[in-house]
């Protein structure tokens, strides 16, 4: 029956799920599920729980109470169908790794043993690097690459082992510009190239806003879900904030800005905006 | 030449090369593990308590390894778990390395003819290690290396990218434990040729010389033995020859092998490994 083939595969699915950290109520009550395909972002200011999120679907944070179903099975840890990038944290530059042995851990690292890896594991480093266009720098120590290109072997890493589901922890954080739109393209055509499902915990929705179809906004302790039209609006925003909030669409862009300042949030962080027109910009690519 | 060639057939001589290399593979693998984690305050500590150790066997009769070996297990056991973030780590190493020291002085006080015992301990006395020692000490590597061979993959993944190995499934903190363990058994082991005090030149210059030398990590620890060999080895070589301590040799060696491949190799090495990309391995 081809009626198997139709039905959508579940990436992710929470039933009333609940996180309590030391007493305190990190995110409760959440219900949602997200199908594949589709391009989840994940919002909110710092400390909201976002990454705690990821934890959970990871399987190394249990959560207080409620369900979470992660491809079909309880989250485990290890579970080959996730993929992982964290965010940008650079080398040390006398690291002696390059970017080909980083993205070989993504095949095999976690398991025991000395381990040479197979030819044709090898051969699968060498597609992926290529698929991330950085096989020009794969052979050089890794700690001596820019952010950019070191984030692309990240990329690399997680997506080697073909996973279901892609977890991106602030992918962009720390990069400037030009490596954030290069890293947002790879992740987006990667995503529609495989139809499978990406959460991408972000601050600010903007880099990624032409790609993302579903929203999951968490602030203290409460969230709100849907398409980036129906959460991203003043209305919703003060509901979750439980204080006024403008949600303002500027150049495409989205801002949410609170009226008290100092408690507001913004998703656009104002220092990116001068260099929206400034296309490719100075920062040479630092060739090893 | 012939005064060498006549010293290597006494057993006192075999026994030292014998016990040599074994100590000096352990050292080179272990040191790059010690230099990527950062853990050289860790190594320090292990050694001054596996002093306390072996001060307490002597005073109760025991071997002197035996009592190295127990004081760092012990000591790699508290650090593993009163330090488990980084940032309280050194604390932890500090707070715990001053008490043991502590008793360390209380047991050289107990026991007057303690003297020679604590030199040699110290600073090391490679070449008067005894036929039941070196058995001992070829075990101890052994079961080290086969260690260190089993947790070699995820401790190198928990090494260079520990969120990705944790969220990979990786045991980061069980490892770090099992790091320590296999830390102090290589404490234990290389002490015997250079003592406590001068522990970091084999278990930090091989390493920190080796990623000087390329971008590989296989062929990192390929060199990083092939340091500690060096110096090991020609340091036994040396002092027998010209009847000085062998920890004076090995200091020299490896801080020399340092410099070398910092300035004078690494750079040619390393530039030629990165013009070359190699597709294959």
């Amino acid at each position: 029956m081809p009626v198997a083939e139709i039905a959508p595969q579940l990436s992710v699915r929470f039933t009333e799920a609940t996180l309590d950290y030391q007493d305190r109520r990190v995110w409760g009550d959440l219900s949602l599920e997200f199908d594949e395909p589709s391009f989840v972002a994940i919002l909110g200011p710092n400390g909201s729980g976002k990454t705690s999120l990821l934890r959970v679907i990871l399987g190394l944070t249990p959560l207080s109470s409620g369900g979470v179903e992660v491809l079909g099975e309880a989250p485990r840890r290890g579970n080959p169908g996730i993929g992982y990038v964290p965010q940008h944290q650079s080398f040390d530059q006398d690291l002696p790794l390059r970017g080909r042995d980083l993205v070989q851990l993504g095949i095999d690292g976690h398991r025991w043993g000395i381990g040479r890896p197979s030819s044709a594991a090898r051969k699968r480093v060498a597609e992926v690097i290529e698929a991330v266009e950085a096989t020009p720098y794969a052979d050089a120590p890794i700690g001596r690459l820019s952010g950019g290109e070191q984030q692309r072997l990240r990329i690399a890493q997680a997506i080697v082992g073909d996973p279901r589901l892609l977890l991106c922890d602030e992918p962009l954080a720390s990069l400037d510009l030009r490596y954030q739109q290069e890293i947002t393209k790879l992740i987006g055509d990667w995503q529609r190239r495989t139809r499978r499902t990406v959460l991408f915990v972000t601050h600010d929705v903007n880099p990624i806003l032409n790609l993302v179809d579903r929203v999951l906004f968490v602030v203290n302790g409460r969230w709100a879900a849907g398409t980036p039209d129906e959460v991203l609006t003043s209305e919703r925003m003060s509901d979750l904030y439980g204080s006024h909030v403008d949600v303002l669409r500027v150049h495409g862009r989205i801002l949410v800005v609170s009226d008290s300042t100092g408690s507001g949030f913004e998703l656009e962080e104002p220092h990116h905006l001068p260099d929206i027109h400034d296309g490719p910009g100075p920062h040479a690519r630092s060739a090893p | 030449m012939d005064q060498l060639i006549h010293l290597l057939g006494y057993p006192f001589v075999q026994n030292a090369i014998a016990a040599g290399i074994v100590i000096a593979i352990v050292s080179g693998i272990v040191s790059r593990f010690v230099v990527a984690r950062n853990m050289a305050f860790a190594v320090h500590a292990l050694a001054e308590l596996g002093f306390t150790g072996s001060a307490g066997a002597i005073l109760i009769g025991v071997s002197p390894v035996i009592g190295l070996m127990t004081g760092s297990m012990i000591t790699a056991i508290f650090i593993g778990t009163l330090g488990v973030r980084v940032r309280e780590r050194d604390a932890v190493v500090g707070v715990v390395m001053a008490f043991g020291l502590g008793l360390g002085v209380l047991f050289l006080t107990l026991y007057p003819h303690y003297a020679n015992e604590a030199i040699s301990i110290l600073f090391g006395t490679i070449t008067g290690v005894s036929r039941s020692d070196v058995v001992l000490l070829v075990a101890i590597g052994a079961l080290t290396l086969f260690a260190l061979a089993v947790v070699y993959r995820p401790l190198t993944f928990a090494t260079v990218d520990p969120e990705v190995a944790e969220a990979r499934g990786v045991p980061v903190g069980a490892l770090a434990i099992a790091f320590l363990l296999i830390m102090a058994a290589a404490v234990a082991e290389a002490v015997q040729v250079v003592g406590v005090l001068l522990i970091l030149t084999l278990l930090i210059t091989p390493g920190a010389s080796a990623e000087r030398l390329t971008a590989r990590p296989g062929r990192a620890a390929v060199y990083s033995v092939a340091i500690a060999l060096t110096c090991v080895l020609g340091g036994i070589l040396l002092a027998l020859v010209t009847n000085i301590a062998v920890s004076v040799y090995v200091t020299s060696l490896s801080f020399v092998l340092y410099l070398g491949s910092r300035f004078l190799v690494g750079p040619t090495l390393l530039g030629r490994e990165q013009r070359r990309p190699d597709l294959g391995s």
